[in-house]
């Protein structure tokens, strides 16, 4: 075991895809020359050489466009969207092209590509290098969307995510980035639509994801000592969804809380609340709950930006409130 | 000629009427009449906007700012354009015009909020004709051309009347020039004939990435292929961006169609100031450019060149000094947003689901406040 930071582990993931399988590439801005804007990619280019650890112009479209023509090829890449909220200015090669594919060709064209992107706020960036867009993926028939909230699951899951024959999407927390994790040492592969349940509890299951998971903790630790038994289950993976976990936890619990980063309205809470009310809404003991930034853009104000997103508190104070009502 | 030998020549193609030893030179298609007084004004601008850059960077160190974004090695380009704008025409910057918003007459303060995090901008576009920066690279070229295509429709070009007919200038970097969204925007104005000057300063760096990982040819060539003229200026040269700047918005003005004009330059700092330059670029290269000081040049003209009042260059001084502290000051008081203040913003009309989550938080933020005084 050692300690790496979650920034360190996206580098190291991907050094380990690319040492085992020729056919990974990595290609985005900034990201071999100076080992990323994040530091996310830092010696790769060292590693593998400018053929494999490609500098691009400054077009998000060309990036994710390429990827796709590349993967047609046989390779496996791997592209950097430096923050997710440009997703928005290529999501017609995610939505229309990569995600359609392998429908439009009956089957018979597959892209097992990856995209991994800066997600999420916390830092100050403001509104349009903030945004937690998750849900904007979750909602695209085709695409497959994770993100990981320890350096040992970073590693695990772009592994899983590059031997994935589809199109991943995956979410870098960016707020984890210096947060440290111990890790095994050698190869780790995880696996796609598969939650972990990061402390087990009797009273309430709370459900979190990328930069939420650490803050559910921590109000489960505050939690336990008032007495509250907080199950607290990491999701991962959006697509697939771990459905199996969720409603096995709802069904000892009784009581469902999501806590979410993304603004109020259809964040991905939503459709697994949905989900729990159509398959589990018996083994409800009372209203499931969703504790999500409210329906604005994220303000990057010190005196605001904390106060909005979920933290420990006021999700602690929340399933505290509910289960005393 | 011996005392030339050190001369930094100008990149073949580029357009010069300073050199950086402050030689005034002439250009055929770019006659300046300009006095000395108004280069003394020049001078005036670009040392104030180096310190308004320079008291911005402390401020950042202090963590009074979370980032900056340093214009420095910029100012010539950015003060001549500036300069070269009427009143009612509209810029549109990037990130990084702190100098053109000198020259539009916005308070350094106002570009602050941004860079401490208080606001994303805040600020009416109208106000100065100003619009606010803008991160998400190149999007605003998009808006400047839309903002062209309302000047064509209001009959706002080519009425020969100078205080009628408008012009946009859009403001955009090497790295930009890869975006789909600058393409575009030249496709549309050169389709529609529109009003806009496409300003690009070639820092020669994006973030990382040097200008050769976006372009083979020079930039200024681009425009040929999409129909209209482009030209490459020394950027570092501040009577060279005021007259081409001035001639490509008349022409604008005048119904010619859009312009394409390359600002040969040099980023001499960090991209922002959580960027680490060593990791990619060599010092020796920004020594090189220090030669090309935009600053220096007038400076070693003027000296020698015209009749200032003896105090003109103290005066200059102990003016930044005074803009110095006006910017520290300003920022520790600035503001910080209600927390009502985002959702009241949001809508023109509110929808009912966020005025609730609204008041929700509003009284969220009250429990903790109180919370926090017992
Ligand atoms: C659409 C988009 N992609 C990437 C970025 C990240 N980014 C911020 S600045 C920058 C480099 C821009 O370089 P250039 O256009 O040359 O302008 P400069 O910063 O040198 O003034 C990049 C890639 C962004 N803000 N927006």
């Amino acid at each position: 075991m050692a300690e790496l930071t979650y920034r360190d582990a996206i580098a190291r993931g991907i050094a380990q895809e690319m040492a085992r399988d020729d056919r990974v590439v990595l290609i985005g801005e900034d990201v071999a020359g100076s080992g990323g804007v994040f530091k996310t990619t830092v010696g790769l280019l060292d590693q593998f050489g400018p053929k494999r650890v490609i500098d691009t112009p400054i077009s998000e479209q060309a990036i994710l466009g390429a990827v796709m023509g590349a993967a047609m090829t046989g390779l496996r890449p791997v592209a950097e969207i430096m923050f997710s909220d440009f997703f928005a200015v290529c999501w017609d090669l995610v939505v229309n092209q990569m995600a359609k594919t392998r429908y439009m060709t009956n089957g018979q064209v597959a892209l097992p590509l990856v995209v991994k992107s800066g997600n999420g706020g916390g830092l100050r960036f403001g509104a349009q290098h903030s945004q937690a867009i998750e849900n904007w993926a979750m909602a695209v028939p085709g695409l497959k969307v994770v993100t990981p909230s320890t350096p040992e699951d970073v590693i695990g899951l772009m592994a899983a995510a590059v031997r994935d024959d589809d199109p991943v999407l995956f979410f870098e927390a960016k707020g984890l980035y210096p947060t440290k994790g111990e890790v095994p040492a050698g190869e780790i592969v995880d696996t796609l639509g598969t939650a972990k349940v990061r402390r087990a509890g009797t009273d309430a299951t709370v459900l979190a994801l990328g930069l939420m998971v650490p803050r559910a903790m921590q109000a489960a630790d505050h939690l336990a000592g008032q007495g509250i038994s907080v199950e607290v289950i990491d999701v991962r993976s959006l697509v697939p969804l771990d459905t199996a976990t969720i409603l096995g936890s709802v069904a000892k619990t009784g009581r469902l809380f999501t806590v979410e980063e993304n603004p109020r309205l259809l964040g991905w809470g939503a459709e697994i609340v949905s989900i729990v009310a159509e398959e589990s809404f018996w083994d409800l003991d009372a209203p499931i709950e969703r504790i999500t930034t409210p329906h604005i853009p994220l303000p990057s104000a010190d005196s605001l930006e904390d106060l909005v997103l979920p933290s420990a508190d006021s999700i602690a104070q929340t399933v505290e409130k509910a289960l005393q009502a | 000629m011996s005392e030339h030998v050190n001369a930094v020549q100008p990149e073949p193609d580029m357009i010069q009427l300073l050199t950086p030893e402050g030689q005034r030179v002439e250009h055929p298609d770019y006659p300046l009449d300009i006095t000395d007084d108004e280069i003394a004004a020049l001078y005036r601008d670009l040392v104030l906007v180096r310190r308004i850059d320079t008291e911005a960077i402390a401020l950042q160190r202090q963590g009074e700012l979370g980032l900056w974004a340093s214009l420095l090695g910029q100012e010539a380009a950015q003060i001549g354009a500036g300069r070269a704008l009427r009143p009612h025409d509209m810029a549109f910057p990037s990130y990084r015009e702190h100098g053109v918003a000198w020259c539009r007459g916005v308070d350094p303060l106002t570009l602050l909020g941004l860079f401490r995090g208080t606001n994303l901008g805040g600020f009416s576009p109208y106000e100065h004709n100003f619009n606010l920066y803008t991160i998400v690279i190149g999007a605003q070229t998009l808006h400047a051309t839309g903002y062209a295509m309302g000047v064509v429709r209001d009959g706002a070009v080519g009425t020969g009347d100078p205080d009628r007919d408008t012009a946009v200038l859009a403001f955009f970097g090497d790295g930009a020039s890869s975006q789909g969204d600058v393409n575009e925007s030249f496709v549309f104005a050169a389709a529609g004939n529109l009003p806009v000057v496409f300003f690009c300063q070639n820092n020669q760096w994006a973030i990382s990435e040097p200008v050769e990982r976006q372009s083979r040819i020079p930039l200024f060539q681009r425009a040929s292929g999409f129909g209209f003229p482009g030209v490459r200026i020394d950027g570092n040269d501040v009577l060279a961006s005021l007259a081409v700047t001035r001639k490509a918005l008349d022409d604008a003005r005048n119904a010619q169609g859009p312009r394409l004009i390359e600002a040969f330059t040099y980023r001499m700092n960090a991209h922002t100031t959580s960027d680490d330059p060593t990791r990619y670029r060599l010092g020796a290269e920004t020594e090189t450019w220090k030669l090309r000081d935009p600053i220096a040049r007038v400076k070693a003209y003027l000296v020698r060149n015209a009749q200032l009042p003896v105090d003109f260059f103290d005066d200059v001084e102990a003016e930044s000094l005074r803009l110095a502290e006006h910017v520290r000051i300003g920022c520790r008081a600035l503001p910080n947003p209600t927390p009502a203040s985002p959702f009241d913003a949001l809508f023109v009309d509110m929808p009912d689901e966020v005025r609730e989550q609204r008041d929700e938080f509003v009284e969220f933020v009250a429990s903790i406040e109180e919370a926090a005084e017992v």
